[in-house]
């Protein structure tokens, strides 16, 4: 028994021990398991991102290194203070300061010392760097904007936020992800993909080397360039004209669907939203709740598109066989609804299609709106023609750009009336305004744009989208690349057409013709409402402009839309030329023109209501 | 596995165990240490440079014990034992203070901790006292003077303090039970720590409940030839109900926070999450290390110099009182059961042995020798897996370390000399 004792303690330790080894190196553990090593730093190697190119190949956005110098207080052991300072350029106390404020934050950790270091001072002190213990750089990945355009559509990068993080599991904190525009959509391809290196550490959170030679690594893989199809020099100049105006341009390619030039005014320098100042920037142009910079007016503004949707009720009459474009209607400076006489800026007398399209006669298309109802057996179904036709115009939905944003604008159908006016209840004439495009409809700059390829294209139109080519490979994607056919047969769009160039030959747009270019347009004078105090308020008309060039052959159609520009024959009109010469013959040939634009402003308009005293409005002064 | 060296017979089998397992403390105190400039193993600035310079003292001790005369270590008991309280007092005025325990003399070239030296000669002292003819272990006189042997030298280290050498100078204690020191003693103190933890763990009525129940249990199924004594069982009882009663008073009062929260991580007590991630960052922050580096080890190991917690300093003293948290990453499971399978065979070789000594000094002194490694084996690898409290203890032959390598060497070699000569006690 004695000689026992301590036998089975020895025994027993032993058998103890080799349980407790078994739970804890058989059962408890896994092989993945030095993913959460704390010895075990798993660093992520960002890829650099993709490039974005222009459609003739003009770099738009590249990529930007920025160096901060780091420092590890701990580590450091400077001998001469005064020679560090001049390779870096700043003064002692600078010096002394940042490194107190890195010893209070951690001695054992980095902490940077200088952010975003000069290229020259960078090469000059990596030169030197091994002298220096406890400092290194560290690169960070910026974008480089060549252009101080297209903010709306290409974008800009920033942290993920924690609800991204959350439903992207390829995202952690402190990473970048496009937040807006291209570098939204186009994310997974422009990104690249990230890798990963595991380092070695010990307790103190030292990297002391790569674990196992970088057995586990992963190399980071380039993001994809991909070159999209704004036009830069289009797009700049677009933007510059219009500077000290709100509104937007859009110009599509009408044989491609592919957008040339989509511009909101106000706009930024994409610039603003890169670096060290970006948050405050960001801050100063998200706050800007009057003049809205972020708000992306070609895509999300949704006005009543004005006269030029004459062009589709036209074209929709036309179809409908109720309309002979030489039949004439009196014009009497205006019409009636029931009892109210509403205004019309034609100046009146007999209108045929061609000349109620091309001086802009709102008589003549009530008429023809009417036609299309008095066609069918009640208002419910001749909404219902109308509705369908209008849709096949891609008005009144979402138009499905492979732009991260959009509005639907409002075609508004048979439940929209039910629920307004009651089941029954109502007729053409209580929407007649839509007739020439005032009323409840609305559409975006974008739609319009897009209604206007439709036409130039003579019954047809290709998805606007904004993405080219892929690493130089053609985007293919059936959404985009097919045609989308409108309820309008080919022939009924020649007379629409002809009248349109009449717009520019002898009617509201005569005074901007281009020598050596066949134009089509139509012009728009948008009323619109506001609310000052409560109180329903007009203000200036929008100037509404849609056109494309050369007639025979279209090779841009566009729209302009500039908020309280009054009329479309003024700013819109001016702008949509002046874009479709420039994106045609590469020069202005009628200067004036073009100084007229850039010389003038409309911030005393916008200044109008805001002021809070009495204004006028639709001033003849321009 | 019997040779002989010149005249002397010698157990090689203890030996070859001796000197793997030294092999292995240092492989390990190499991975635990190195750093990117591999310096040469002769390098001395380097812990496995030094390591090996103590390893080659060692050996040369233990040639030269095999040189000594055998009765040197009988005959002069008493000098050694007196030196060595003499070393341990003397820490109170010259002793160097490292890592808040002032154990350590400084040599210049290497601080050196007597207590090591001290366990070597209480058990000479303890073994001398006990073979005397005169000495009878029944008598309370005599068991109180051998009691008394060990009690000083863990008497003088408490202070330093040292809580872990004490323990092993009590540990000695097994060598009493071994000659005829009535085990009432030991099942006694057996009893009492279990009945400590288990109201420590379950609270005092629990505890006196199971302890009330065990007691009837006990007297309805003992078998009859077996006669016990009522007022001797109600007299444990009674004990047992009053130490349960004091347990928590002691436990608040007595203890240290530092004690307390020991304990709590031990007995898993603690039921506030945020306390206890304080307790797992503080106090419990080398067992949690150790047991997660030897867990990341795995069945087969990360192979020698691949440790990554191990690389990475994460275990704090890893080269020497948690070097087996190095083996368990790195040679894994494997590594670790051959070990402890190692150190099994060494005590039980060993106590098999003692066990034959004709001569009664050899014997005990062997089972000193037994009790005093078994008593750093279990403790440091218990603490180390988190079996037991922290006590800041050596492992024998493999943690880092020049007093406690030559120490342990001393001690094991000094017992295969007297092994050896057993069978000419005329020498």
């Amino acid at each position: 028994m004695r000689k026992l004792l301590l036998f089975s303690v020895v025994i027993i330790a032993a058998i103890s021990f080799i349980i407790k080894l078994g739970s804890l190196q058989i059962s408890g553990t896994n092989p993945e398991a030095f993913k959460s090593d704390p010895a075990i730093n798993a660093q992520t190697i960002y890829p650099s991102r993709g490039y974005i190119y222009d459609r003739n190949d003009a770099l738009l956005v590249a990529n930007q290194a920025a160096y901060d110098l780091m420092v590890v207080p701990r580590e450091v052991h400077l001998k001469d203070t005064l020679a560090f300072c001049q390779l870096l350029n700043i003064n002692r106390e600078t010096f002394i300061n940042q490194i107190e404020r890195a010893k209070r934050y951690s001695p054992r950790l980095p902490s940077v010392m200088v952010s975003k270091l000069s290229k020259e001072t960078y090469a000059a002190f990596q030169e030197k760097m091994r002298k220096y213990e406890g400092f290194y750089i560290q690169k960070q990945n910026l974008r480089d904007y060549k252009t101080a355009a297209a903010a709306n559509v290409l974008g800009y990068i920033s942290e993920v936020n924690p609800w991204e993080v959350k439903n992207n599991p390829e995202y952690n904190a402190g990473e970048l992800i496009g937040k807006t525009g291209v570098e939204k959509q186009y994310e997974s391809i422009i990104r690249g993909e990230k890798g990963v290196q595991y380092l070695q550490k010990d307790r103190f959170n030292r990297i002391i080397g790569p674990y196992k030679n970088g057995a586990h690594d992963k190399t980071p893989k380039a993001g994809t360039n991909i070159q999209i199809t704004l036009d830069k020099e289009l797009q700049e100049y677009g933007e510059k004209l219009l500077e000290n105006k709100r509104g937007a341009i859009v110009a599509i390619q009408p044989n491609s669907g592919e957008i040339l030039a989509l511009i909101t005014g106000p706009s930024f320098d994409p610039s603003l939203l890169v670096g060290r100042n970006r948050s405050r920037n960001y801050t100063n142009l998200y706050y800007d709740s009057i003049a809205k910079p972020t708000w992306d007016r070609s895509l999300l503004a949704q006005p009543s598109p004005g006269s030029p949707f004459k062009l589709i009720n036209g074209l929709v009459a036309l179809q409908e066989g109720v309309l002979n474009p030489l039949e004439t209607v009196y014009c009497n400076n205006g019409y009636f609804v029931g009892k109210d006489k509403k205004g019309c800026h034609c100046g009146g007398g007999s209108r045929n299609l061609y000349t109620a399209i091309s001086e802009s006669c709102n008589a003549y298309f009530v008429a023809v709106f009417k036609k299309i109802f008095q066609k069918y057996p009640n208002s419910d179904a001749g909404l219902e023609a109308w509705v369908s036709h209008m849709k096949s115009f891609g008005l009144g939905d979402y138009l499905g750009t492979d732009l991260p944003t959009g509005a639907p604008g409002r075609i508004p159908g048979v439940p929209f009336y039910d629920a307004y006016y009651g089941d029954n209840k109502w007729g053409p004439t209580y929407f007649i305004s839509n007739a020439i495009g005032q009323g409840e409809v609305a559409t975006t700059p974008i739609q319009l744009a897009n209604m206007t390829a439709a036409i130039a294209n003579r019954g047809f139109y290709f998805r606007p989208h904004i993405l080219r080519k892929i690493d130089n490979k053609p985007f293919k994607d059936s959404v985009y690349n097919k045609p989308v056919f409108t309820s309008i047969s080919k022939e009924h769009f020649e007379p629409i057409i002809d009248a349109m160039q009449k717009v520019y030959e002898s009617g509201t747009a005569k005074h901007l013709k281009v020598k050596g270019l066949t134009m089509a347009g139509k012009t728009g004078t948008g009323e619109n409402y506001t609310r000052i105090n409560g109180e329903r308020k007009q203000l200036t008309d929008h100037s509404i402009f849609v056109g494309f060039s050369p007639v025979e052959k279209p090779e841009i159609a566009i729209s302009v839309y500039v908020e309280h520009g009054y009329y479309g024959s003024r700013y819109a009109g001016y702008i949509a030329t002046l874009m479709m010469e420039k994106y045609l013959k590469g020069n202005i040939s009628n200067k004036s023109l073009e100084n007229k634009i850039l010389e003038s402003s409309l911030e005393k308009e916008y200044a109008k209501p805001l002021s809070g005293k009495p204004f006028k409005i639709n001033e003849y002064a321009w | 596995m019997r040779g002989s060296i010149g005249k002397i017979r010698v157990d090689w089998v203890s030996i070859i165990l001796y000197l793997i397992l030294v092999f292995v403390g240092w492989v390990n105190i190499y991975s635990s240490t190195v750093t990117e400039n591999h310096s040469s193993i002769f390098d001395f600035s380097t812990i496995y440079g030094k390591q090996f310079f103590f390893i080659i003292i060692s050996l040369c001790a233990a040639g030269f014990i095999f040189i000594v005369n055998t009765k040197a270590f009988e005959r002069f008991a008493a000098i050694y034992y007196f030196t060595a309280l003499l070393l341990l007092s003397g820490l109170f005025v010259f002793g160097k203070t490292i890592a808040g325990a002032t154990s350590w003399y400084n040599l210049g070239f290497f601080n050196f901790q007597p207590s090591e030296l001290a366990k070597i000669a209480t058990a000479i002292a303890l073994a001398k006292y006990l073979s005397d003819i005169q000495t009878d272990i029944k008598n309370n006189l005599h068991a109180a003077i051998a009691f008394g042997i060990l009690l000083i030298p863990a008497l003088l280290v408490i202070p330093q303090p040292d809580p872990g050498s004490a323990l092993v100078f009590f540990a000695l204690s097994f060598v009493l039970f071994r000659e005829g020191f009535s085990l009432k003693l030991f099942w006694g103190v057996f009893a009492a720590i279990l009945l400590f933890m288990a109201v420590l763990k379950w609270g005092v009525i629990w505890s006196i409940g199971g302890l009330v129940l065990g007691g009837g249990l006990g007297f309805m199924l003992k078998p009859k030839r077996i006669k016990w004594s009522w007022t001797k069982l109600s007299f444990g009882l009674l004990a047992g109900v009053l130490f349960a009663t004091s347990v928590n008073y002691v436990f608040n009062e007595v203890f240290e926070q530092r004690h307390r929260d020991r304990f709590s991580l031990w007995l898993d007590l603690e039921t506030d999450p945020e306390i206890l991630e304080k307790i797992n960052r503080s106090i419990g922050y080398n067992t949690y290390q150790s047991t997660e580096a030897i867990r990341a080890g795995g069945f087969f190991g990360k192979g020698f110099l691949e440790g990554t917690r191990t690389k990475g300093d994460f275990v704090p003293e890893q080269h020497s009182d948690y070097i087996f948290s190095t083996l368990g990453e790195e040679w894994g499971f494997l590594g670790t059961t051959v070990v402890v399978l190692l150190f099994t065979t060494l005590l039980l070789r060993l106590l098999f042995l003692s066990e034959r000594q004709s001569n009664s000094f050899n014997r005990i002194f062997g089972y000193g020798v037994v009790s005093i490694l078994s008593i750093h084996y279990i403790i440091n690898i218990g603490m180390v897996l988190g079996l037991l409290p922290t006590i800041g203890i050596p492992l024998p032959y493999l943690s880092y370390g020049g007093s406690g390598m030559l120490g342990f060497t001393l001690l094991l070699f000094i017992f295969l000399k007297l092994d050896g000569n057993r069978l000419k006690e005329w020498d």
